[in-house]
């Protein structure tokens, strides 16, 4: 008994930093984050407003509830080029089912005002479906996830073109632009973005499918060795994933009011940086919910501050590239090996 | 004893980590042409000593001569112009690219205007390999070596540096008994040319076989150096572990019960047919055979990651339909496998997580959230009770010795309960002390009237522990044999070389 206790010590002491040092590793990419916030507000005190704050988040929820889908693929050594094609698919199917009466062109002239739910679960089931076929390619064929979603990418561009003929949907109804408003002084994208996340984080860490996804993308014979079922969980990846886009769509189409074929563009690249920021290692097998939100809210609050310091548009993309490059150095040297 | 007389001397070396002291005064001398044995349990240390001796580290004190200079603070590309050179464990070659351009890389012959002489290193290549009597194409692409072959060219590459000192890591791990003695040719080869080499392995019988003195080392310090003349297995593994290894294969032989597992005319193309044997309740069925025999594939194929083509396997009497390891788990089966980094453990995840991955759905039940405490209590107990030594269940699995990694992943299938448990090499690359405890815990575990099958390369362990041998030989079952008045290995050998073939088949 005390030759074990012996052991266990003696092991303890092996490659342990001090207390402090072991927080701040832990938690490095949100201490970026609140170095930017303490940086900026003290040379912009405006802001931490709360309406400056609300602006930020609200900006953010977008990309913000894509990367929750992006961090279970990217967990699970997988990618999704097509995160921003499927946004604007979903979008624009959801958008022509919820137009408002007295719309100029109405893309079904016939129908009259539908229930919000109606291009709500439209959303999320083009969404699905679309995340399904992603998860099913890369499941039973054995083409990467990489090629499998970049051809998705342009597949559901040209069908959202051509379901539109290249017109944007526009004048939604009052309840739909209600998912960009607010309640009280919260918007409600950032209630989405919050619920959304919170299911994530209870999918991921408190389900046997967020175990696998982590087994998968960490050791996938291991995982099949141990009876995971690695194809029914990428289709579920991707699927879930997919309805993620959908809610995005949907707050997507609230906020700015209409939805044109080319809608989103280039999002999945925001979202993609926002998860590989929080510190998800495209090696596989790890990252967090937290993760992907802070690395969000990174970007956002970069967007806005260089915004509020005047920073050129121009210099502010230059700005964020560098950002992703310095978090994930910084991210990977706190998952080295000893 | 002049210095001059070694080609390496290394003096009281300590290296010290942050919270750890990994080298504690340790000595080493070489002379040349000779093999120096390196042994010790895993975290004795021999691997910061080579590190060390490559440039990968600097020791924190003492000094290394070599040539009789004083050396220090090196790199390793320095260690390679010295003439040191290492052939690790783990091969890592480019593998989508030829022999000659792996041999040559970073210093390919040149030809002027910076191209690259490809007719020079094809013919530098060409004329090493046969030094070797390694008889393939120069531009051929690595992946489609065997391994065997892979570790020659490693071999080849180290000699192209015209390294005075080879130092090499556990390099039969992956070879057959035929290209272990081809190794040992290479081996005593170089000794005539006057290389000296420092041999690293677990195995103590090639220890005997091949080297001429052995240092052992013991929790970073250093226990001597010896003659291997002067040795014997029991007082080897005395100055390895510190203590005596009273009963190596504390095998109990235990009552059997009735038929658990027939397998029958079980085939799968290409790899094994006609496969026929049966388990008993409480009995351990070792499976002996040369490396390629087919016997990592019939249990393969027990398990369900293989299609079978012909034949069927009963449990319980009652025919059962296997098609993936799921399938296998519900039927009770388990399968610690025989690549451990391969397919067994999550890297990246904590002991606690690699260990209840194969049996989830015990504590996740539809609607409700994944029960924590429950799998942690689990994970706990048998932290516990199989002796499993990490600082915290949440410590990630890769920071482990390959000891406990192999405890946590026999506790990943014990959690499943299961009645029969399959274990392929289950005490490859792990160091003696760790190998009795889990001859112990098996033999726990027949005890509660399971059946383990184990697949073995070691024979010492298949004839300590196994009720009876079935013996494979290039796909083929040449013999099933009873081991309870004990078997020998030459018994077991002949079998496995096919020179006795069973008639029964």
């Amino acid at each position: 008994m005390s030759e074990k206790t012996k052991a266990l010590s003696y092991k303890k002491n092996i490659g342990k930093d001090s207390k402090l040092a072991k927080v701040i590793k832990k938690y490095s990419i949100a201490f970026i984050l609140l170095f930017m916030i303490v940086i900026i507000s003290i040379l912009r005190p405006n802001f931490l407003s709360p309406s400056n704050i609300f602006n930020v988040l609200t900006q953010s929820a977008i990309y913000g509830i894509m990367s929750l889908g992006l961090t279970l693929i990217i967990i699970s050594k997988g990618i999704d080029l097509s995160a921003g094609s499927l946004v604007a698919l979903s979008g624009i199917v959801a958008a022509s089912l919820g137009q408002s009466a007295n719309a100029a062109t109405k893309y079904f002239p016939n129908l009259g005002e539908l229930p919000i739910i109606v291009p709500v679960l439209a959303a999320l089931i083009v969404g699905g479906i679309l995340g399904l076929i992603n998860g099913s390619f890369i499941a039973f064929t054995s083409i990467p996830p990489f090629i499998a979603t970049l051809g998705m990418t342009t597949i559901a561009r040209g069908f959202t073109l051509m379901y539109t003929e290249g017109k944007p949907v526009s004048t939604l109804t009052s309840s739909f632009m209600a998912i960009g408003g607010k309640i009280g002084i919260l918007p409600v994208p950032v209630l989405i973005y919050g619920i959304m996340a919170f299911i994530t984080w209870i999918l991921l860490n408190h389900t046997r499918f967020g175990k696998n996804i982590y087994a998968i993308g960490g050791n996938v014979n291991a995982a099949q060795v141990s009876g995971v079922n690695i194809k029914k969980n990428l289709v579920k990846i991707y699927t879930y994933a997919g309805i993620l886009y959908g809610v995005a769509a949907l707050v997507f189409a609230g906020r700015v009011g209409s939805v044109h074929p080319g809608a989103a563009t280039g999002y999945e690249l925001t979202a993609i940086a926002a998860t590989t920021i929080g510190g998800t290692s495209h090696a596989g097998g790890i990252g967090t919910v937290g993760g992907a939100i802070i690395g969000a809210l990174i970007l956002g609050v970069l967007r806005n501050g260089l915004t509020l310091l005047g920073v050129h548009a121009y210099w502010q993309q230059v700005v964020e590239g560098i950002i992703i490059i310095v978090a994930v150095i910084f991210d990977m040297r706190k998952n080295k090996k000893r | 004893m002049t210095e001059t007389n070694y080609i390496l001397e290394v003096k009281n070396i300590t290296k010290v980590f942050p919270g750890v002291q990994a080298l504690k005064g340790v000595n080493l001398a070489i002379k040349p042409g000779e093999v120096h044995g390196l042994v010790g349990e895993n975290g004795a240390g021999k691997s910061t000593l080579m590190k060390c001796l490559i440039g990968i580290h600097s020791q924190t004190d003492g000094s290394i001569y070599f040539n009789g200079n004083l050396v220090q603070n090196y790199s390793t590309s320095e260690a390679l112009r010295m003439g040191i050179s290492m052939i690790h464990q783990e091969l890592s070659p480019i593998e989508h690219r030829s022999i000659m351009e792996n041999i040559w890389l970073g210093r390919e012959p040149l030809k002027g205007f910076g191209l690259v002489d490809h007719k020079k290193m094809y013919d530098q290549t060409k004329e090493l390999l046969e030094r070797l009597e390694l008889y393939v194409e120069p531009d051929t692409l690595m992946v489609e070596l065997t391994v065997a072959k892979m570790q020659m060219v490693e071999i080849a590459k180290a000699i192209s540096y015209d390294a005075k000192l080879i130092i090499m890591d556990e390099p039969t791990s992956a070879l057959t008994n035929k290209e272990v003695e081809q190794l040992y040719k290479i081996i005593r080869r170089l000794k005539e040319e006057g290389k000296a080499i420092i041999y690293i392995s677990h195995k103590l019988d090639e220890i005997f076989t091949i080297c001429d003195r052995v240092t052992v080392l013991r929790d970073g310090e250093y226990i001597g150096t010896k003659n291997i003349e002067d040795l014997d297995i029991p007082t080897l593994i005395r100055m390895m572990v510190g203590r005596d290894i009273k009963d190596m294969y504390p095998k109990e032989t235990c009552e059997l019960g009735e038929v658990k597992l027939e397998v029958e005319n079980l085939s799968s193309k290409g790899a094994f047919e006609n496969v026929t044997f049966n388990v008993r309740k409480g009995e351990i069925f070792g499976i002996a055979g040369l490396v390629g025999s087919g016997r990592t594939e019939l249990v393969e194929t027990i398990f369900g990651l293989r299609t079978k083509t012909k034949g069927s396997i009963k449990i319980d009497g009652k025919e059962v339909d296997i098609k993936t390891p799921e399938d296998a788990i519900k039927a009770k089966i388990g399968l610690v496998t025989e690549d451990r980094r391969l397919n067994g453990i999550i890297p990246v995840l904590s002991v606690a997580d690699n260990m209840i991955i194969a049996n989830l759905s015990k504590y996740s039940k539809p609607f409700r959230l994944f029960n924590h405490r429950e799998a942690i209590e689990d994970v706990n107990e048998y932290v516990e009770n199989i002796r499993i030594v990490t600082p915290s269940i949440e410590q990630k699995i890769m920071n482990l010795s390959g000891g406990n990694q192999q405890k946590v992943l026999i506790a990943r299938w014990l959690l499943t309960e299961p009645e029969i448990l399959i274990m392929d090499e289950p005490t490859r690359g792990i160091d003696v002390g760790a190998k009795a405890e889990i001859y112990k815990l098996m033999g726990e575990i027949v005890k509660q009237g399971k059946c383990i099958i184990m697949v073995s390369s070691e024979l010492p362990e298949i004839l300590g522990m196994s009720d009876r041998v079935m013996v494979m030989h290039e796909g083929k079952v040449s013999g099933i044999l009873d081991n309870s008045k004990g078997l020998t290995q030459e018994e077991v050998m002949s079998y496995a070389t096919g020179q006795i073939a069973s008639e029964q088949s």
